[in-house]
């Protein structure tokens, strides 16, 4: 996914933390953040991931007018066979690896881009679920003046059945 | 509080519960936040019978995220410089999860840890690395 314009606001930040259940100040309380040693309010780690709201195409987010492939009377909303598609995490395979690198940590007011470079793809049996298809992107984002604030490498994986339990 | 290298030991551990009995409402708050809505966090319906899995499962990322609480609550706000993980097993609607970050090396101002989370029957369901700035 590219992103042209991710701009990092404190109630997304907030909103963020509480969905991971962390409740330190430093992600929504300016006065407590500015007696931290980053001074401001930060984004936690893993935040950046969340630039998927400022991706127009992003396909995990049903978009106004387009049939969802999520559940409303019938099981999916598109026609396609069960099981069918590659399997294992319905729209997107399953998410197997995650890396990022910072070069400084962000904070509202910041506006970032990110782009998307395609890396490598591999091929694996899995005890699990078949035949396991690896492939790698990194996503540089940067920040209102150029600079390179966070690289992010991700690892997906599409399964060729669902992952027995 | 962030940390200082003379203080840290290899082999030192840090250990949190980041959730006791993982509610389906904190998984779509971080649908919500984070602005994956792959309905198999969510729709049991098309997770069941379209996805073919029992229930549906917390996001990789949500793991991920927590357990960076564990590793921002032991080395200090602002001072991560790496941070990795693998997704190692599913994370389902009442798990309890256990995380713990191993000191492995601390050389130049820069700790490495190793980061481990567990689920209740002691399954690895995400395991990683971090750097970190120390004084």
């Amino acid at each position: 996914m590219a992103v042209n314009k991710f701009p990092v606001e404190g109630s997304h930040i907030m909103m963020f933390a509480r969905s991971i259940a962390d409740g330190n100040e430093i992600y929504y309380d300016e006065e407590y953040a500015a007696s931290t040693e980053p001074g401001r309010v930060i984004a936690p780690p893993t935040f950046a991931q969340s630039s998927a709201q400022f991706d127009p195409d992003y396909f995990l987010r049903p978009k106004i007018g387009e049939d969802w492939f999520g559940s409303g009377k019938e099981a999916t909303g598109i026609k396609r066979e069960a099981g069918s598609g590659g399997g294992g995490g319905g729209g997107g395979g399953l998410h197997a690896e995650q890396h990022f690198e910072y070069h400084r940590h962000i904070g509202p007011g910041d506006v970032l881009t990110a782009e998307v470079k395609p890396g490598k793809t591999w091929e694996k049996e899995g005890k699990r679920s078949g035949k396991l298809v690896f492939s790698e992107t990194v996503t540089e984002y940067r920040d209102q003046n150029g600079e390179l604030v966070i690289t992010a490498r991700g690892v997906g994986v599409r399964t060729e059945r669902p992952v027995d339990q | 509080m962030a940390l200082a290298a003379k203080d840290l030991n290899v082999g030192d551990t840090y250990t949190e519960c980041l959730v006791e009995d993982l509610t389906r409402t904190q998984i779509v708050m971080y649908a919500g936040a984070s602005g994956d809505y792959n309905p198999v966090h969510s729709d049991e319906k098309f997770t069941k019978e379209m996805a073919g899995y029992p229930s549906v499962f917390a996001h990789g990322m949500l793991t991920m995220g927590m357990t960076g609480r564990m590793i921002t609550n032991y080395v200090g706000d602002g001072r991560l410089t790496k941070y990795g993980v693998r997704f190692t097993s599913q994370v389902w609607p009442g798990d309890t999860l256990n995380s713990t970050a191993t000191v492995d090396d601390v050389t130049d101002g820069i700790v490495t840890l190793s980061v481990e989370t567990t689920n209740q029957d002691g399954a690895v369901v995400l395991s990683g690395y971090a750097n970190a700035r120390v004084d």
